[in-house]
């Protein structure tokens, strides 16, 4: 057996907006995880939250329900080697879904030196956590100062920009404007797709933060980068990158399922995050997909719309991959 | 006999009971119907006689009974037993308050909880004993006789005897392992797995693998028959219940009672006949039994009303439920 196949979904308990969203926050130490967690607890949003912490205490809030986790990961039994998941979440997520109605939204704090994949992951392997809420969006706060030293040396740091929907640079005070324009061309490179907002002590409005849907098929409208990049500048250490491929018109969906399906599954690992929107053709839908690794979510959503250029487009953010071997493989699949 | 009763309804003699939050659990404590409510109190029902005490601050996570007593664990890291009358008695408490979302009860009234990475043993004269796993323990349970548990963990069963120094023997079958039974002549430990699917073991000098697989969902509710020979399970939309005669279900095809358009949420037989209830995520419960797979109807399909919890009395005359969204009720067998 291996990671569920792309397909359509058939089976829905709940509809996305009964489901209780949560908001994964991640960050390399001393970046200011901490300060933006706060910040989110004590504005006066009237929102209620469950907040998962990795150190009990460490936030100090009242009126929240505050729980310890312990970061355990592992890797499900079905075949899938990248299919990790965590499994003190899932105990704490079913705990929680007992006392539904006592709190808007969730909110997961990882530790510093955290894989944001397994948490991302948990949602959509863990049929009851599935069930009952959607993850919302990874926020992941960096440090304008350090972020380049970390670049260099942690390789967590590196996945956590990578998987980011939404970017808080934070101590952008504590730079010049060339180190500024340095560090958001470095994470750039590695993430041209997520929100970024630059702040000081971590200072902005959580609307930027909640509510995002980044991983509502129905939300990704376009996958337009945030950040058009201008002109050349030269990585050479950046083994984590994004790339981007368009074909400017139909695929075949009977030659790019398949493709899709043995990309992720050969090249997961490697793949962190992924997403398409797609023409199928002879069909009037947009075909939408995201994926985490080797776990691909994808379904057919609205019309086309009449003047908007049908194309395809995939976008992948991962770790050593070959653009030129998936732009051949993708090519191939045009109708 | 030469014709077919028409499934009947025991509706009329169902006496709901509002609990009104999340029923967590339920346990008879002789005349008494305890249900263990995820906002930390404990309800106490008689004859429609209804009380409520505060066993956790906060949320009530788990809860287990022995006929005397509701122990229930909360994520306020305490272990809780409440009676049919006074007010509940602390058992234990962890001093980091960490969750407890797993506790065991034994036939001579030792109880075991987790915290944590380890598991804690109280014998019936209160000394704690505690042991620290390799990964997070999950479902407790204690064998039928002697004071042994089986602890549910990543990748296995750990075998563990508290008054022993001697290291837990480890069943090992990869996967996340969550609740655990114990066969009540001692000779079969099962798991319900994250995989959607139940392992056991046939216990013995050389424990033998027992594979039980094809659930569409995780099956998290598990009952033994009144004679030990079958075993029921929830996780699909029929109750799963697999034969235990002779050397266990492996190789043997499930029995499926009560195959509807819903996921079957909470199993439990009754406890002298081969009569099982079935609860579902659509709020139905019927009453299934076994040998000629007749059907009644204890509760019509309530949306959002999902079965949680259990109950059977000792005699088998009133079997009590719990619902996700407070509901509960009261069933009394009619006489005869």
């Amino acid at each position: 057996m291996v990671a569920p196949p792309l397909a359509p979904a058939t089976h829905q308990v709940k509809t996305m907006s009964e489901k209780i969203p949560v908001t994964v926050l991640t960050g390399y130490l001393g970046a200011g995880k901490t300060t933006l967690l706060n910040r989110i607890l004590t504005e006066d949003h009237g929102k209620k939250f469950a907040v998962i912490v990795n150190e009990f205490g460490e936030a100090g809030i009242d009126g929240d329900l505050v729980v310890g986790a312990d970061e355990e990961v592992f890797e499900m039994n079905n075949g899938c080697i990248c299919c990790t998941v965590r499994g003190d979440l899932i105990r704490i997520l079913d705990g929680l879904m007992k006392r539904k109605g006592k709190f808007d939204a969730i909110i997961v704090e990882t530790t510093g030196l955290a894989d944001p994949a397994p948490v991302a992951q948990t949602f959509f392997v863990d049929q009851d956590v599935g069930d009952a809420t959607k993850l919302d969006a990874v926020v992941t706060v960096t440090d304008a100062k350090w972020l380049q030293e970390r670049l260099k040396d942690a390789p967590e740091a590196k996945n956590q920009i990578a998987f980011a929907d939404v970017i808080v640079l934070n101590k952008v005070d504590l730079v010049t404007a060339e180190e500024l324009a340095d560090v958001e061309t470095a994470i750039r490179a590695i993430n041209p797709y997520a929100k970024l907002h630059k702040t000081t002590r971590c200072e902005l409005p959580i609307e930027n933060l909640l509510d995002r849907n980044a991983f509502d098929l129905d939300r990704i409208l376009d996958i337009e980068p945030d950040f058009l990049e201008s002109g050349h500048h030269h990585h050479h250490s950046d083994d984590v990158r994004s790339m981007s491929f368009t074909i400017p018109g139909d695929v075949d969906p009977e030659k790019f399922m398949p493709w899709i399906n043995d990309i992720s599954q050969a090249q997961g690992p490697n793949i962190l995050r992924s997403k398409g929107i797609l023409a199928f053709k002879d069909e009037p839908r947009r075909f939408v997909f995201q994926g985490v690794h080797m776990i691909l979510d994808g379904d057919l959503q609205r019309d086309w719309k009449a003047g908007e250029k049908r194309e395809s487009r995939l976008v992948f953010i991962g770790r050593d991959l070959d653009p030129n071997e998936l732009r051949k493989g993708f090519e191939a699949c045009a109708a | 006999m030469n014709t077919i009763p028409k499934p009947v309804s025991l509706r009329e003699h169902v006496v709901p009971v509002e609990a009104g939050e999340h029923v967590v659990g339920a346990q008879w404590l002789k005349q008494t119907l305890a249900l263990a409510l995820s906002d930390g109190r404990v309800l106490r029902w008689t004859d429609g006689q209804i009380d409520s005490v505060e066993a956790h601050r906060g949320g009530l996570l788990c809860a287990t009974g022995d006929g005397e007593r509701l122990v229930s664990g909360g994520d306020d890291g305490r272990v809780v037993a409440t009676s049919a009358a006074g007010e509940p008695v602390e058992v234990a408490v962890d001093p980091k308050r960490r969750w407890i979302d797993a506790v065991a009860l034994s036939a001579s009234g030792s109880i075991a909880w987790n915290t944590g990475k380890s598991v804690h043993a109280r014998d019936d004269k209160g000394k704690v004993k505690s042991f620290d796993f390799a990964t997070t323990p999950q479902g407790l349970v204690f064998a039928p006789k002697g004071y042994r548990l089986a602890i549910g963990q990543m990748n296995g069963v750990s075998l563990w005897y508290p008054n022993t120094e001697a290291a837990p023997e480890f069943l090992e079958w990869k996967g996340s392992h969550l609740d655990v039974v114990w066969s009540q002549d001692g000779r079969f430990v099962v798991s319900s797995m994250q995989e959607n699917a139940l392992h056991g073991w046939r216990l013995g000098d050389k424990p033998s693998h027992m594979r039980m697989t094809g659930y569409p969902a995780k099956p998290r509710s598990l009952s033994w028959s009144h004679d030990g020979l079958w075993l029921a399970s929830s996780g699909a939309d029929a109750a799963i219940v697999w034969p235990f005669q002779g050397d266990g279900p492996q190789g043997k095809a499930p029995r499926e009672c009560g195959a509807r358009h819903a996921k079957v949420t909470r199993v439990a037989f009754h406890p002298k006949a081969l009569v099982l209830a079935v609860g579902y995520d659509d709020g139905c419960v019927l009453m299934i039994r076994l040998t000629d797979a007749s059907e009644l109807l204890v509760r019509p399909p309530l949306r959002g009303s999902g079965i949680t919890a259990f109950a059977w009395d000792k005699g088998g005359k009133r079997l009590a439920f719990g619902a996700e969204d407070g509901a509960a009720g009261v069933l009394t067998l009619p006489a005869g």
